[in-house]
């Protein structure tokens, strides 16, 4: 663990263990987010045929670091009506609860942040600490339509918690752990000990894992778009309705953070669906470090893994979001308490129904 | 329960068909021209700026009289003897020095009359469609190719000819006829 490592290696556990924390900040989240927002912009621009952003570096690769600066530069405004101390720690608080959900991603074999056996329930408690963020943006604004766009958010983030946890209880009553290094560790050597297809389980019951298993990773990633508020279930942000929803009054780097949580998030519920359900940080077919008999290539090469099947599901996220239209505040709750809990509880019985078979 | 089960369907399959939609869109050549590395072809008869020849031009003043916003102003001095302005290309004399030729580009509306009427074909419509100013004083032009200095110099040389032409006149008069009423009834 690499944690343990920076410990020894500064003499101090507590500087070592913060230095270890801030390590997926540094290194992963903010450069992700920037190239998010970049592929973002790319992948809708190539979607409707357009080029988009093409000016600013090659390949306009350099365009989210001038939003940035941008950004930065603006001014911080606060609306004289604003509830101020409300105001200011709204942002902060949302990514908190994003950046805390970073702790327990098993980033590879060496490297998990915090190595605790409530890995996928802590996430999920903590991943839904941002709906009181957006609830205190909403509400601090002082503006009808941020409050409108924190209401709905909130409601679509508590109703989205239940199938989408419905689904992860499908799963880990298979799998047997909430530790999420563990998860990752038992789906090993090649793809098909993914838990999306069947896991490492002998016999018939692989085979009849496998379509629930796949329901309740559709069921979760549908939930999972719901509760980073994602298209196609943006209303709490809807642009053509509410402006820009809770983060309406917010300028400058607050505004930024809203965006840095926003994609951290998708990240993360994506790590989720991967440790979960396409093995982690394992690699789909061996490793170069083992073949080469190259032993500190092992860890870097799953850390890639971890990230590329990360990055990859981030990516189907977008691709979804420039395909579907907004859903209707009805339509949303419909499809929550109509369709994703009765599935995701038909799931749960028939995965409990296999788990009997011997 | 049919129905239910047929939304599900439903709503997975059309999600599917828009997925592979704009996956398909994603390898699309783009239709992006990107305006200003590359430009589309204007069409043959499109009115932009104006464009003044003033070499060719006689000065006749029925541009600024065909145009519906008054944008151009023309002030001309005629020639005195002597003086030789050329002709145009399409071999009209010239008699007139064209001491003022302003187009306010502003007040256009890019109407196209003012070309019709030309009788040398001096006045027409480029092509050029990029011509933003930070002044709006920049956006008028000035295309008589005489310098305020030979304007002014053209027409104290015609209000002395004129001069010149009364003294004669007055003089011829004084001593040819002495009684001008009569003379100039007899011209008419």
């Amino acid at each position: 663990m690499i944690s343990d490592y920076l410990a020894e290696f500064f003499g101090n556990k507590i500087l070592g263990y913060l230095i270890s924390a801030a390590l997926p900040l540094f290194l992963w989240i903010l450069p992700y987010a920037l190239y998010a927002v970049y592929a973002e912009r790319k992948v809708s621009a190539f979607m409707q045929d357009r080029i988009g952003p093409n000016r600013v570096g090659p390949k306009g690769l350099l365009q989210t670091i001038a939003d940035i600066l941008k950004l930065i530069q603006k001014e911080d405004i606060v609306p004289a009506s604003a509830d101020k101390p409300l105001f200011v720690t709204a942002p902060y608080v949302i990514f908190a609860g994003t950046f805390a959900a970073f702790a327990a991603l098993p980033f590879s074999s060496v490297y998990i942040g915090s190595n605790i056996d409530l890995g996928v329930f802590y996430i999920m408690a903590v991943s839904s600490f941002s709906v009181i963020g957006i609830l205190m943006a909403g509400w601090a604004g002082n503006n009808k339509y941020s409050l409108y766009g924190a209401m709905r958010s909130v409601a679509q983030i508590v109703s989205y918690e239940v199938p989408a946890l419905l689904a992860i209880v499908t799963a880990v009553m298979v799998i047997g752990t909430l530790n999420l290094n563990e998860i990752s560790q038992m789906q090993t050597s090649r793809f098909w000990n993914w838990w999306i297809l069947g896991g490492p389980v002998e016999g018939i019951q692989k085979f009849l894992y496998i379509i629930p298993m796949i329901i309740a990773f559709i069921i979760f990633f549908i939930a999972s778009l719901a509760e980073v508020n994602r298209t196609p279930f943006d209303i709490p942000e809807a642009e053509s309705e509410l402006v820009a929803g809770f983060h309406t009054e917010y300028t400058g780097m607050k505004f930024a953070m809203f965006f840095l949580a926003e994609y951290g998030n998708m990240f993360v519920v994506s790590a989720i669906s991967v440790s979960i359900f396409f093995g982690g940080w394992q690699s789909p077919f061996g490793y170069l470090g083992n073949s080469l008999g190259i032993n500190w290539l092992i860890p870097i090469e799953q850390v890639f893994w971890f990230l590329f099947k990360g990055s990859l599901l981030v990516l189907v996220q977008m691709w979804l979001r420039w395909t579907l239209p907004r859903l209707r505040v009805d339509q949303l709750m419909s499809l929550c308490w109509k369709y994703l809990t009765p599935y995701a509880f038909i799931n749960l019985v028939i995965v409990g129904i296999i788990t009997l078979i011997k | 329960m049919k129905e239910y089960l047929r939304n599900t369907w439903l709503g997975i399959y059309t999600v599917l068909v828009g997925m592979k939609v704009t996956l398909s869109h994603l390898f699309k050549p783009k239709v992006t021209i990107q305006y200003p590395d590359v430009r589309i072809q204007l069409p043959e008869r499109a009115r932009n700026r104006l464009y003044v020849n003033i070499d060719d031009c006689i000065g006749c003043d029925q541009c600024s009289r065909a145009c519906p916003v008054d944008c151009i102003e023309i002030e001309t001095v005629k020639a005195v003897p002597g003086e030789n302005l050329g002709i145009t290309s399409n071999g009209k004399r010239k008699a007139l020095w064209v001491t003022k030729f302003d187009i306010d580009i502003a007040k256009c509306c890019y109407c196209g009359l003012c070309v019709y009427p030309c009788p040398t074909e001096c006045i027409w419509m480029t092509d050029v469609y990029e011509f933003s100013e930070y002044r709006r004083e920049d956006l008028i032009y000035h295309f008589s190719n005489l310098s305020p200095e030979e304007a002014l110099q053209k027409k104290l040389n015609y209000k002395k000819f004129e001069e010149e032409k009364a003294r004669q006149k007055a003089a011829q008069a004084t001593t040819a006829n002495p009684n001008p009423k009569q003379d100039s009834g007899n011209e008419n």
